[in-house]
Protein backbone atom coordinates (compact mmCIF):
# COMPACT_ATOMS: atom_id res chain seq x y z
CA UNK A 1 0.00 0.00 0.00
CA UNK A 2 1.30 3.41 -0.86
CA UNK A 3 0.96 5.89 1.96
CA UNK A 4 0.38 9.54 1.44
CA UNK A 5 3.87 10.22 2.60
CA UNK A 6 5.30 7.77 0.07
CA UNK A 7 3.29 9.40 -2.66
CA UNK A 8 4.89 12.73 -1.93
CA UNK A 9 8.43 11.51 -1.51
CA UNK A 10 8.59 8.19 -3.38
CA UNK A 11 9.92 4.99 -1.89
CA UNK A 12 13.43 6.31 -2.03
CA UNK A 13 12.38 9.31 0.03
CA UNK A 14 13.07 11.56 -2.92
CA UNK A 15 10.41 14.13 -3.81
CA UNK A 16 8.68 13.10 -7.03
CA UNK A 17 8.60 16.75 -7.99
CA UNK A 18 12.32 16.54 -8.62
CA UNK A 19 11.59 14.37 -11.65
CA UNK A 20 9.33 16.95 -13.25
CA UNK A 21 10.45 19.00 -16.19
CA UNK A 22 11.60 22.40 -14.95
CA UNK A 23 9.35 24.11 -17.47
CA UNK A 24 6.31 22.37 -16.03
CA UNK A 25 7.40 23.00 -12.45
CA UNK A 26 7.52 26.69 -13.15
CA UNK A 27 3.94 26.83 -14.42
CA UNK A 28 1.57 28.19 -11.78
CA UNK A 29 -1.87 26.59 -11.38
CA UNK A 30 -4.60 28.66 -13.01
CA UNK A 31 -6.11 31.41 -10.86
CA UNK A 32 -9.46 30.08 -11.96
CA UNK A 33 -8.66 26.83 -10.16
CA UNK A 34 -8.75 28.57 -6.79
CA UNK A 35 -12.24 29.90 -7.45
CA UNK A 36 -13.33 26.55 -8.76
CA UNK A 37 -12.33 25.03 -5.40
CA UNK A 38 -13.96 27.81 -3.39
CA UNK A 39 -17.21 27.55 -5.32
CA UNK A 40 -17.27 23.76 -5.14
CA UNK A 41 -17.74 23.89 -1.36
CA UNK A 42 -20.62 26.35 -1.38
CA UNK A 43 -24.28 25.82 -2.04
CA UNK A 44 -27.04 27.74 -3.85
CA UNK A 45 -24.55 29.65 -5.93
CA UNK A 46 -25.53 31.59 -9.00
CA UNK A 47 -22.69 31.18 -11.40
CA UNK A 48 -21.54 33.84 -13.80
CA UNK A 49 -18.23 32.02 -13.91
CA UNK A 50 -18.97 29.56 -16.66
CA UNK A 51 -17.21 29.96 -19.97
CA UNK A 52 -19.61 27.85 -21.94
CA UNK A 53 -23.08 28.07 -23.47
CA UNK A 54 -26.03 27.24 -21.23
CA UNK A 55 -27.71 25.49 -24.16
CA UNK A 56 -27.43 21.79 -24.70
CA UNK A 57 -25.92 20.76 -28.03
CA UNK A 58 -28.81 21.01 -30.54
CA UNK A 59 -30.75 17.76 -30.71
CA UNK A 60 -30.17 17.13 -34.41
CA UNK A 61 -26.40 17.22 -33.76
CA UNK A 62 -26.65 14.77 -30.88
CA UNK A 63 -28.97 12.58 -32.90
CA UNK A 64 -26.62 12.50 -35.90
CA UNK A 65 -23.85 11.32 -33.60
CA UNK A 66 -26.00 8.65 -31.95
CA UNK A 67 -27.14 7.39 -35.35
CA UNK A 68 -23.55 7.17 -36.58
CA UNK A 69 -22.66 5.11 -33.51
CA UNK A 70 -25.61 2.81 -34.16
CA UNK A 71 -24.25 2.25 -37.64
CA UNK A 72 -20.89 1.36 -36.14
CA UNK A 73 -18.93 4.43 -37.17
CA UNK A 74 -16.38 4.04 -34.40
CA UNK A 75 -13.00 3.75 -36.08
CA UNK A 76 -10.10 6.10 -36.75
CA UNK A 77 -10.52 8.75 -39.38
CA UNK A 78 -7.72 10.14 -41.48
CA UNK A 79 -5.24 12.10 -39.34
CA UNK A 80 -6.42 15.47 -40.55
CA UNK A 81 -10.06 14.52 -40.08
CA UNK A 82 -12.86 13.20 -42.29
CA UNK A 83 -12.59 14.72 -45.77
CA UNK A 84 -16.30 15.66 -45.66
CA UNK A 85 -15.76 17.55 -42.43
CA UNK A 86 -12.76 19.45 -43.78
CA UNK A 87 -14.78 20.25 -46.88
CA UNK A 88 -17.61 21.45 -44.65
CA UNK A 89 -15.25 23.65 -42.64
CA UNK A 90 -13.79 25.13 -45.85
CA UNK A 91 -17.25 25.95 -47.22
CA UNK A 92 -18.38 27.40 -43.91
CA UNK A 93 -15.33 29.67 -43.52
CA UNK A 94 -15.63 30.82 -47.11
CA UNK A 95 -19.29 31.70 -46.86
CA UNK A 96 -19.23 33.18 -43.37
CA UNK A 97 -15.89 34.99 -43.22
CA UNK A 98 -14.61 35.18 -46.79
CA UNK A 99 -11.47 33.14 -46.16
CA UNK A 100 -10.59 30.35 -48.55
CA UNK A 101 -8.75 27.17 -47.58
CA UNK A 102 -8.10 23.99 -49.50
CA UNK A 103 -9.60 21.15 -47.45
CA UNK A 104 -6.98 18.73 -48.79
CA UNK A 105 -3.93 20.31 -47.19
CA UNK A 106 -4.91 23.45 -45.30
CA UNK A 107 -7.28 22.19 -42.60
CA UNK A 108 -6.90 19.84 -39.62
CA UNK A 109 -9.75 18.77 -37.37
CA UNK A 110 -8.41 18.90 -33.81
CA UNK A 111 -9.40 17.96 -30.29
CA UNK A 112 -10.92 21.32 -29.46
CA UNK A 113 -9.53 24.72 -30.38
CA UNK A 114 -7.09 24.20 -27.50
CA UNK A 115 -5.23 21.42 -29.28
CA UNK A 116 -5.08 23.53 -32.42
CA UNK A 117 -3.36 26.35 -30.49
CA UNK A 118 -0.98 23.91 -28.85
CA UNK A 119 -0.10 22.35 -32.22
CA UNK A 120 0.51 25.74 -33.78
CA UNK A 121 2.79 26.82 -30.94
CA UNK A 122 4.70 23.57 -30.83
CA UNK A 123 5.16 23.61 -34.59
CA UNK A 124 6.54 27.14 -34.55
CA UNK A 125 8.40 27.84 -31.32
CA UNK A 126 12.16 27.54 -31.05
CA UNK A 127 13.51 27.96 -27.52
CA UNK A 128 13.72 31.61 -26.59
CA UNK A 129 11.23 32.86 -29.20
CA UNK A 130 9.00 35.60 -27.89
CA UNK A 131 5.26 35.17 -28.27
CA UNK A 132 3.20 38.33 -28.15
CA UNK A 133 -0.12 38.02 -26.33
CA UNK A 134 -2.61 40.89 -25.96
CA UNK A 135 -4.06 40.72 -22.46
CA UNK A 136 -6.40 40.28 -20.64
CA UNK A 137 -6.85 37.03 -22.53
CA UNK A 138 -7.82 33.38 -22.30
CA UNK A 139 -5.79 31.86 -19.48
CA UNK A 140 -3.99 29.15 -21.47
CA UNK A 141 -1.96 31.11 -24.02
CA UNK A 142 0.84 32.10 -21.72
CA UNK A 143 1.35 28.71 -19.97
CA UNK A 144 1.28 26.66 -23.18
CA UNK A 145 3.72 29.10 -24.75
CA UNK A 146 6.06 28.55 -21.80
CA UNK A 147 5.59 24.76 -21.92
CA UNK A 148 6.52 24.92 -25.59
CA UNK A 149 9.78 26.69 -24.72
CA UNK A 150 8.69 30.16 -25.81
CA UNK A 151 8.67 33.35 -23.81
CA UNK A 152 5.21 34.87 -23.41
CA UNK A 153 5.19 38.66 -23.73
CA UNK A 154 1.97 40.29 -22.60
CA UNK A 155 0.66 43.40 -24.32
CA UNK A 156 -1.69 45.29 -22.04
CA UNK A 157 -4.99 46.49 -23.49
CA UNK A 158 -7.17 49.01 -21.72
CA UNK A 159 -10.79 49.46 -20.72
CA UNK A 160 -10.76 53.06 -21.93
CA UNK A 161 -10.10 51.69 -25.41
CA UNK A 162 -12.66 48.88 -25.09
CA UNK A 163 -9.76 46.44 -24.70
CA UNK A 164 -8.79 46.70 -28.36
CA UNK A 165 -5.22 46.02 -29.40
CA UNK A 166 -3.48 49.02 -30.95
CA UNK A 167 -0.62 48.96 -33.44
CA UNK A 168 1.45 51.25 -31.21
CA UNK A 169 1.09 49.00 -28.15
CA UNK A 170 1.95 45.96 -30.27
CA UNK A 171 4.98 47.56 -31.87
CA UNK A 172 6.30 48.74 -28.50
CA UNK A 173 6.67 45.12 -27.39
CA UNK A 174 8.37 43.79 -30.51
CA UNK A 175 12.02 42.75 -30.25
CA UNK A 176 14.26 40.82 -32.65
CA UNK A 177 13.12 37.64 -30.85
CA UNK A 178 9.41 38.26 -31.45
CA UNK A 179 7.99 35.54 -33.63
CA UNK A 180 4.31 34.92 -33.03
CA UNK A 181 1.31 37.08 -32.18
CA UNK A 182 -1.66 35.30 -30.60
CA UNK A 183 -4.97 37.03 -31.20
CA UNK A 184 -8.34 36.23 -29.68
CA UNK A 185 -11.19 38.41 -30.89
CA UNK A 186 -14.03 38.44 -29.98
CA UNK A 187 -12.23 38.29 -26.68
CA UNK A 188 -12.56 36.05 -23.71
CA UNK A 189 -12.74 37.65 -21.10
CA UNK A 190 -13.49 41.22 -22.23
CA UNK A 191 -16.01 40.73 -25.04
CA UNK A 192 -13.97 43.14 -27.18
CA UNK A 193 -14.03 42.84 -30.95
CA UNK A 194 -11.83 44.30 -33.68
CA UNK A 195 -13.23 45.99 -36.79
CA UNK A 196 -11.55 46.04 -40.17
CA UNK A 197 -10.31 49.56 -39.37
CA UNK A 198 -8.87 48.32 -36.08
CA UNK A 199 -7.12 45.42 -37.82
CA UNK A 200 -5.50 47.22 -40.73
CA UNK A 201 -2.70 48.97 -38.79
CA UNK A 202 -2.11 45.74 -36.82
CA UNK A 203 -1.67 43.83 -40.08
CA UNK A 204 0.92 46.40 -41.23
CA UNK A 205 2.96 45.86 -38.05
CA UNK A 206 2.68 42.09 -38.45
CA UNK A 207 4.02 42.34 -41.99
CA UNK A 208 6.74 44.83 -41.13
CA UNK A 209 8.13 42.61 -38.39
CA UNK A 210 7.51 39.34 -40.20
CA UNK A 211 5.35 37.83 -37.46
CA UNK A 212 3.28 34.69 -37.65
CA UNK A 213 -0.23 35.10 -36.24
CA UNK A 214 -2.28 32.51 -34.41
CA UNK A 215 -5.80 33.88 -34.61
CA UNK A 216 -8.15 32.19 -32.15
CA UNK A 217 -11.59 32.93 -33.57
CA UNK A 218 -13.60 30.55 -31.42
CA UNK A 219 -16.14 33.31 -30.62
CA UNK A 220 -16.45 34.49 -34.24
CA UNK A 221 -20.15 33.63 -34.44
CA UNK A 222 -20.94 35.54 -31.28
CA UNK A 223 -20.84 39.18 -32.31
CA UNK A 224 -23.58 41.71 -31.73
CA UNK A 225 -24.16 44.58 -34.10
CA UNK A 226 -21.29 43.97 -36.49
CA UNK A 227 -19.96 40.96 -38.34
CA UNK A 228 -16.74 39.31 -37.31
CA UNK A 229 -13.69 40.22 -39.40
CA UNK A 230 -11.44 37.20 -39.70
CA UNK A 231 -7.78 38.14 -39.43
CA UNK A 232 -6.57 36.07 -42.42
CA UNK A 233 -9.10 37.89 -44.62
CA UNK A 234 -6.92 41.02 -44.40
CA UNK A 235 -4.61 41.68 -47.34
CA UNK A 236 -1.32 39.80 -46.98
CA UNK A 237 -2.34 37.98 -43.80
CA UNK A 238 -3.64 34.70 -45.25
CA UNK A 239 -0.28 32.92 -45.49
CA UNK A 240 1.09 34.15 -42.20
CA UNK A 241 -1.96 33.35 -40.10
CA UNK A 242 -3.05 30.10 -38.52
CA UNK A 243 -6.77 30.38 -38.02
CA UNK A 244 -7.98 28.42 -35.01
CA UNK A 245 -11.60 27.81 -34.17
CA UNK A 246 -14.01 25.16 -33.01
CA UNK A 247 -17.57 24.14 -32.37
CA UNK A 248 -17.78 24.66 -28.61
CA UNK A 249 -19.17 28.17 -28.45
CA UNK A 250 -21.19 28.66 -31.65
CA UNK A 251 -22.89 25.27 -31.56
CA UNK A 252 -22.92 24.65 -27.79
CA UNK A 253 -20.57 21.68 -28.13
CA UNK A 254 -17.99 22.26 -25.39
CA UNK A 255 -17.70 18.68 -24.18
CA UNK A 256 -17.26 17.25 -27.67
CA UNK A 257 -13.80 18.80 -27.92
CA UNK A 258 -14.02 19.54 -31.62
CA UNK A 259 -11.91 22.25 -33.16
CA UNK A 260 -9.83 22.95 -36.22
CA UNK A 261 -6.85 24.82 -37.55
CA UNK A 262 -6.42 26.29 -41.01
CA UNK A 263 -3.37 27.83 -42.64
CA UNK A 264 -0.59 27.62 -45.17
CA UNK A 265 0.02 23.98 -46.23
CA UNK A 266 3.58 24.04 -44.84
CA UNK A 267 2.38 25.13 -41.41
CA UNK A 268 -0.55 22.71 -41.39
CA UNK A 269 1.72 19.88 -42.51
CA UNK A 270 4.05 20.55 -39.56
CA UNK A 271 1.12 20.70 -37.14
CA UNK A 272 -0.26 17.48 -38.60
CA UNK A 273 2.97 15.66 -37.73
CA UNK A 274 2.54 16.52 -34.06
CA UNK A 275 -1.19 15.82 -34.18
CA UNK A 276 -0.74 12.34 -35.68
CA UNK A 277 1.91 11.32 -33.16
CA UNK A 278 -0.07 12.58 -30.16
CA UNK A 279 -3.80 12.05 -30.72
CA UNK A 280 -3.89 10.29 -34.13
CA UNK A 281 -7.14 11.98 -35.05
CA UNK A 282 -10.01 13.86 -33.45
CA UNK A 283 -12.75 11.53 -32.10
CA UNK A 284 -14.75 10.15 -35.01
CA UNK A 285 -18.14 10.65 -33.29
CA UNK A 286 -17.27 14.27 -32.60
CA UNK A 287 -16.39 14.76 -36.24
CA UNK A 288 -19.77 13.42 -37.33
CA UNK A 289 -21.49 15.78 -34.90
CA UNK A 290 -19.40 18.72 -36.07
CA UNK A 291 -20.27 18.05 -39.70
CA UNK A 292 -23.96 17.93 -38.82
CA UNK A 293 -23.65 21.22 -36.94
CA UNK A 294 -22.06 22.91 -39.94
CA UNK A 295 -24.50 21.42 -42.41
CA UNK A 296 -27.80 21.93 -40.62
CA UNK A 297 -27.07 23.95 -37.52
CA UNK A 298 -27.13 27.57 -38.66
CA UNK A 299 -30.71 28.25 -37.62
CA UNK A 300 -30.15 26.97 -34.10
CA UNK A 301 -26.89 28.88 -33.90
CA UNK A 302 -28.72 32.10 -34.84
CA UNK A 303 -31.36 31.44 -32.21
CA UNK A 304 -28.72 30.95 -29.52
CA UNK A 305 -26.81 34.06 -30.59
CA UNK A 306 -30.03 36.11 -30.42
CA UNK A 307 -30.58 34.85 -26.92
CA UNK A 308 -27.03 35.81 -25.81
CA UNK A 309 -27.55 39.24 -27.30
CA UNK A 310 -30.72 39.75 -25.26
CA UNK A 311 -28.99 38.70 -22.09
CA UNK A 312 -25.99 40.88 -22.90
CA UNK A 313 -28.27 43.92 -22.85
CA UNK A 314 -29.76 42.79 -19.56
CA UNK A 315 -26.45 42.25 -17.76
CA UNK A 316 -24.76 45.42 -18.98
CA UNK A 317 -27.73 47.53 -17.90
CA UNK A 318 -27.99 45.61 -14.63
CA UNK A 319 -24.31 45.91 -13.75
CA UNK A 320 -24.34 49.63 -14.47
CA UNK A 321 -27.44 50.09 -12.33
CA UNK A 322 -25.73 48.05 -9.62
CA UNK A 323 -23.04 50.71 -9.54
CA UNK A 324 -20.24 49.15 -11.60
CA UNK A 325 -18.70 50.73 -14.70
CA UNK A 326 -19.12 48.35 -17.58
CA UNK A 327 -18.04 48.84 -21.17
CA UNK A 328 -20.35 47.37 -23.76
CA UNK A 329 -19.04 43.99 -24.89
CA UNK A 330 -19.51 43.47 -28.62
CA UNK A 331 -18.78 39.78 -28.77
CA UNK A 332 -18.46 36.45 -26.89
CA UNK A 333 -20.72 36.06 -23.84
CA UNK A 334 -18.86 37.92 -21.12
CA UNK A 335 -19.34 41.28 -19.48
CA UNK A 336 -16.17 42.70 -17.94
CA UNK A 337 -17.21 45.36 -15.44
CA UNK A 338 -14.72 47.39 -13.46
CA UNK A 339 -14.73 46.95 -9.69
CA UNK A 340 -12.06 49.60 -9.12
CA UNK A 341 -14.40 52.13 -7.53
CA UNK A 342 -15.17 49.69 -4.71
CA UNK A 343 -11.57 49.89 -3.51
CA UNK A 344 -11.17 46.11 -3.56
CA UNK A 345 -8.87 44.14 -5.81
CA UNK A 346 -10.62 41.95 -8.33
CA UNK A 347 -9.61 38.90 -6.33
CA UNK A 348 -11.00 40.32 -3.07
CA UNK A 349 -14.19 41.41 -4.80
CA UNK A 350 -14.76 38.02 -6.43
CA UNK A 351 -14.01 36.12 -3.21
CA UNK A 352 -16.35 38.19 -1.07
CA UNK A 353 -19.05 38.15 -3.73
CA UNK A 354 -18.82 34.38 -3.78
CA UNK A 355 -18.63 33.78 -0.05
CA UNK A 356 -21.08 36.46 1.14
CA UNK A 357 -23.51 36.83 -1.75
CA UNK A 358 -23.20 33.44 -3.45
CA UNK A 359 -22.43 34.76 -6.89
CA UNK A 360 -19.49 33.17 -8.69
CA UNK A 361 -17.56 35.30 -11.15
CA UNK A 362 -13.92 35.25 -12.18
CA UNK A 363 -11.50 37.98 -11.08
CA UNK A 364 -9.95 39.81 -14.02
CA UNK A 365 -6.47 39.40 -12.56
CA UNK A 366 -6.29 35.77 -13.71
CA UNK A 367 -6.47 36.89 -17.34
CA UNK A 368 -3.14 38.70 -17.31
CA UNK A 369 -2.07 42.31 -17.78
CA UNK A 370 -4.86 44.86 -17.61
CA UNK A 371 -7.28 42.41 -16.01
CA UNK A 372 -6.79 43.60 -12.45
CA UNK A 373 -9.70 45.74 -11.31
CA UNK A 374 -12.24 43.87 -13.45
CA UNK A 375 -14.56 40.92 -13.07
CA UNK A 376 -15.53 38.43 -15.77
CA UNK A 377 -19.26 37.77 -15.70
CA UNK A 378 -20.57 35.20 -18.15
CA UNK A 379 -24.13 35.93 -19.25
CA UNK A 380 -24.67 32.47 -20.69
CA UNK A 381 -27.20 31.76 -17.97
CA UNK A 382 -30.95 32.15 -17.62
CA UNK A 383 -32.66 35.54 -17.42
CA UNK A 384 -34.01 34.68 -13.97
CA UNK A 385 -30.52 33.79 -12.71
CA UNK A 386 -29.04 36.91 -14.27
CA UNK A 387 -31.64 39.10 -12.61
CA UNK A 388 -30.97 37.49 -9.24
CA UNK A 389 -27.19 37.76 -9.70
CA UNK A 390 -27.47 41.44 -10.62
CA UNK A 391 -29.59 42.08 -7.55
CA UNK A 392 -27.03 40.39 -5.32
CA UNK A 393 -24.12 42.25 -6.92
CA UNK A 394 -26.03 45.51 -6.37
CA UNK A 395 -26.55 44.64 -2.69
CA UNK A 396 -22.85 43.78 -2.34
CA UNK A 397 -21.74 47.05 -3.94
CA UNK A 398 -24.05 48.95 -1.59
CA UNK A 399 -22.62 47.09 1.37
CA UNK A 400 -19.10 48.01 0.27
CA UNK A 401 -20.23 51.60 -0.04
CA UNK A 402 -21.51 51.52 3.55
CA UNK A 403 -18.27 49.94 4.78
CA UNK A 404 -16.28 52.71 3.15
CA UNK A 405 -18.30 55.51 4.73
CA UNK A 406 -18.49 54.01 8.23
CA UNK B 1 -44.11 49.49 -39.71
CA UNK B 2 -41.69 46.71 -40.50
CA UNK B 3 -39.80 47.51 -37.31
CA UNK B 4 -43.02 47.26 -35.31
CA UNK B 5 -43.80 43.89 -36.90
CA UNK B 6 -40.33 42.66 -36.00
CA UNK B 7 -40.74 43.92 -32.44
CA UNK B 8 -44.12 42.20 -32.16
CA UNK B 9 -42.64 38.91 -33.34
CA UNK B 10 -39.85 39.12 -30.80
CA UNK B 11 -42.23 40.09 -28.00
CA UNK B 12 -44.40 37.07 -28.85
CA UNK B 13 -41.37 34.79 -28.64
CA UNK B 14 -40.51 36.14 -25.20
CA UNK B 15 -44.10 35.84 -24.00
CA UNK B 16 -44.25 32.26 -25.23
CA UNK B 17 -41.23 31.57 -23.04
CA UNK B 18 -42.65 33.38 -20.04
CA UNK B 19 -46.05 35.05 -20.15
CA UNK B 20 -45.21 36.92 -16.96
CA UNK B 21 -42.30 38.85 -18.49
CA UNK B 22 -42.72 42.54 -17.81
CA UNK B 23 -42.64 45.14 -20.58
CA UNK B 24 -39.59 46.67 -18.90
CA UNK B 25 -37.66 43.39 -18.94
CA UNK B 26 -38.61 42.67 -22.55
CA UNK B 27 -37.57 46.17 -23.57
CA UNK B 28 -34.15 45.62 -21.99
CA UNK B 29 -33.69 42.21 -23.59
CA UNK B 30 -34.68 43.49 -27.01
CA UNK B 31 -32.92 46.83 -26.80
CA UNK B 32 -36.27 48.56 -27.39
CA UNK B 33 -38.22 51.34 -25.69
CA UNK B 34 -40.57 50.17 -22.96
CA UNK B 35 -43.39 52.26 -24.43
CA UNK B 36 -42.97 50.55 -27.81
CA UNK B 37 -43.19 47.14 -26.18
CA UNK B 38 -46.35 48.16 -24.32
CA UNK B 39 -47.89 49.50 -27.53
CA UNK B 40 -47.02 46.29 -29.38
CA UNK B 41 -48.67 44.16 -26.68
CA UNK B 42 -51.79 46.34 -26.57
CA UNK B 43 -52.16 46.14 -30.34
CA UNK B 44 -51.72 42.39 -30.37
CA UNK B 45 -54.25 41.95 -27.58
CA UNK B 46 -56.70 44.15 -29.44
CA UNK B 47 -56.15 42.29 -32.72
CA UNK B 48 -56.56 38.96 -30.95
CA UNK B 49 -53.04 37.92 -31.92
CA UNK B 50 -52.51 37.40 -28.22
CA UNK B 51 -55.65 35.47 -27.38
CA UNK B 52 -55.07 34.74 -23.74
CA UNK B 53 -52.30 34.39 -21.14
CA UNK B 54 -52.50 30.82 -19.88
CA UNK B 55 -50.48 28.49 -17.69
CA UNK B 56 -49.23 25.09 -18.77
CA UNK B 57 -50.15 22.76 -15.90
CA UNK B 58 -49.04 19.22 -15.27
CA UNK B 59 -52.33 18.01 -13.75
CA UNK B 60 -50.80 14.63 -12.95
CA UNK B 61 -49.02 16.35 -10.09
CA UNK B 62 -52.20 17.77 -8.64
CA UNK B 63 -54.46 15.46 -6.66
CA UNK B 64 -57.33 16.38 -8.88
CA UNK B 65 -58.84 13.51 -10.83
CA UNK B 66 -59.36 14.25 -14.48
CA UNK B 67 -59.10 12.33 -17.71
CA UNK B 68 -58.53 13.55 -21.21
CA UNK B 69 -59.56 11.89 -24.45
CA UNK B 70 -58.68 12.67 -28.05
CA UNK B 71 -61.69 11.80 -30.16
CA UNK B 72 -61.43 11.25 -33.89
CA UNK B 73 -64.72 12.33 -35.46
CA UNK B 74 -65.90 11.65 -38.99
CA UNK B 75 -68.64 13.98 -40.18
CA UNK B 76 -70.67 14.86 -43.24
CA UNK B 77 -69.98 18.45 -44.14
CA UNK B 78 -73.03 20.77 -44.45
CA UNK B 79 -73.95 22.36 -47.75
CA UNK B 80 -72.64 25.91 -47.89
CA UNK B 81 -70.96 25.80 -44.48
CA UNK B 82 -68.66 22.82 -44.80
CA UNK B 83 -67.32 21.81 -41.41
CA UNK B 84 -67.78 25.19 -39.71
CA UNK B 85 -71.28 24.67 -38.30
CA UNK B 86 -70.55 21.23 -36.86
CA UNK B 87 -67.24 22.37 -35.46
CA UNK B 88 -69.01 25.24 -33.70
CA UNK B 89 -71.65 22.95 -32.26
CA UNK B 90 -68.92 20.78 -30.85
CA UNK B 91 -66.51 23.40 -29.54
CA UNK B 92 -69.22 25.25 -27.62
CA UNK B 93 -69.48 22.37 -25.14
CA UNK B 94 -67.45 23.32 -22.06
CA UNK B 95 -66.05 19.78 -21.83
CA UNK B 96 -64.34 20.30 -25.18
CA UNK B 97 -60.85 21.76 -24.73
CA UNK B 98 -59.78 21.91 -28.36
CA UNK B 99 -61.06 21.12 -31.83
CA UNK B 100 -58.94 20.78 -34.96
CA UNK B 101 -60.01 20.16 -38.57
CA UNK B 102 -57.73 17.43 -39.85
CA UNK B 103 -56.68 15.95 -43.14
CA UNK B 104 -56.53 12.16 -43.32
CA UNK B 105 -58.71 9.37 -42.00
CA UNK B 106 -61.07 11.54 -39.97
CA UNK B 107 -62.27 15.14 -40.03
CA UNK B 108 -62.21 16.62 -36.55
CA UNK B 109 -59.91 15.90 -33.65
CA UNK B 110 -61.72 16.82 -30.45
CA UNK B 111 -60.01 17.01 -27.08
CA UNK B 112 -62.42 16.35 -24.25
CA UNK B 113 -61.74 16.59 -20.55
CA UNK B 114 -63.79 15.05 -17.76
CA UNK B 115 -63.50 14.06 -14.12
CA UNK B 116 -63.51 10.34 -14.96
CA UNK B 117 -63.90 7.86 -17.81
CA UNK B 118 -67.66 7.65 -17.39
CA UNK B 119 -68.06 11.41 -17.76
CA UNK B 120 -66.13 11.43 -21.02
CA UNK B 121 -67.92 8.32 -22.27
CA UNK B 122 -71.28 9.91 -21.50
CA UNK B 123 -70.32 13.03 -23.38
CA UNK B 124 -69.39 10.98 -26.45
CA UNK B 125 -72.49 8.80 -26.39
CA UNK B 126 -75.03 11.41 -25.34
CA UNK B 127 -73.76 14.62 -26.92
CA UNK B 128 -71.26 13.99 -29.68
CA UNK B 129 -72.43 10.84 -31.44
CA UNK B 130 -76.12 11.82 -31.73
CA UNK B 131 -75.29 14.94 -33.77
CA UNK B 132 -76.84 14.31 -37.19
CA UNK B 133 -73.74 14.95 -39.26
CA UNK B 134 -71.48 12.83 -37.09
CA UNK B 135 -70.81 9.55 -38.86
CA UNK B 136 -68.46 7.94 -36.39
CA UNK B 137 -66.28 8.59 -33.37
CA UNK B 138 -63.18 6.88 -32.08
CA UNK B 139 -62.21 7.72 -28.53
CA UNK B 140 -58.55 7.59 -27.44
CA UNK B 141 -57.93 8.16 -23.75
CA UNK B 142 -54.74 9.92 -22.78
CA UNK B 143 -52.73 7.81 -20.37
CA UNK B 144 -49.93 10.24 -19.66
CA UNK B 145 -48.79 13.58 -20.98
CA UNK B 146 -45.07 13.80 -21.68
CA UNK B 147 -44.94 17.03 -23.61
CA UNK B 148 -47.37 19.82 -24.30
CA UNK B 149 -46.91 23.07 -26.22
CA UNK B 150 -43.22 22.29 -26.58
CA UNK B 151 -42.76 21.84 -22.84
CA UNK B 152 -41.48 18.52 -21.57
CA UNK B 153 -43.26 17.76 -18.29
CA UNK B 154 -40.79 15.46 -16.61
CA UNK B 155 -37.64 17.26 -17.65
CA UNK B 156 -35.84 18.91 -14.79
CA UNK B 157 -33.76 21.66 -16.31
CA UNK B 158 -30.63 21.19 -14.28
CA UNK B 159 -27.53 23.17 -15.05
CA UNK B 160 -24.83 20.54 -14.93
CA UNK B 161 -22.02 22.86 -15.88
CA UNK B 162 -19.09 23.49 -13.57
CA UNK B 163 -19.60 26.62 -11.49
CA UNK B 164 -16.37 28.12 -12.76
CA UNK B 165 -14.68 27.23 -16.02
CA UNK B 166 -12.18 28.79 -18.40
Amino acid sequence: MITNNQKQTGESGKSMNSYLAPLVQQIQPSGIRKFFDLAAGSKDIISLGVGEPDFKTPWHVREACVYSLERGFTGYTSNAGMPELREGIANYLHSRFAVTYNPADQIIATVGGSEAIDLALRALISPGDEILIPEPCYISYSPITAIGGGIPVGIETFGENNFKLTAADLEAKITPRSKILILCYPSNPTGAIMTREDWEPIAKVVEKHDLIVISDEIYAELTYGSNHVSFPSLPGMMDRTILVSGFSKAFAMTGWRMGYACGHPDLISAMLKIHQYTVMCAPSMGQVAALEALTNGMEEKDRMTDSYNQRRRLIVKGLREAGLDCHEPQGAFYAFPSVQRTGLTSDQFAQRLLMEYKVAAVPGSVFGLGGEGYLRCSYATSVAQLNEAIERIGAFVQQLERERTE
Amino acid sequence: MKEMDELKRKVLELLKEDARSSAALMATLLGAEEEDVKTAIEQMEKDHVIVKYATVVNWDKVSDERVTALIEVQITPERGRGFEGIAERIYLYPQVKSVYLMSGAYDLLVEVEGRNLREVANFVSEKLSPIDSVLSTKTNFTLKKYKQDGIIFEEHEEDNRLLISP
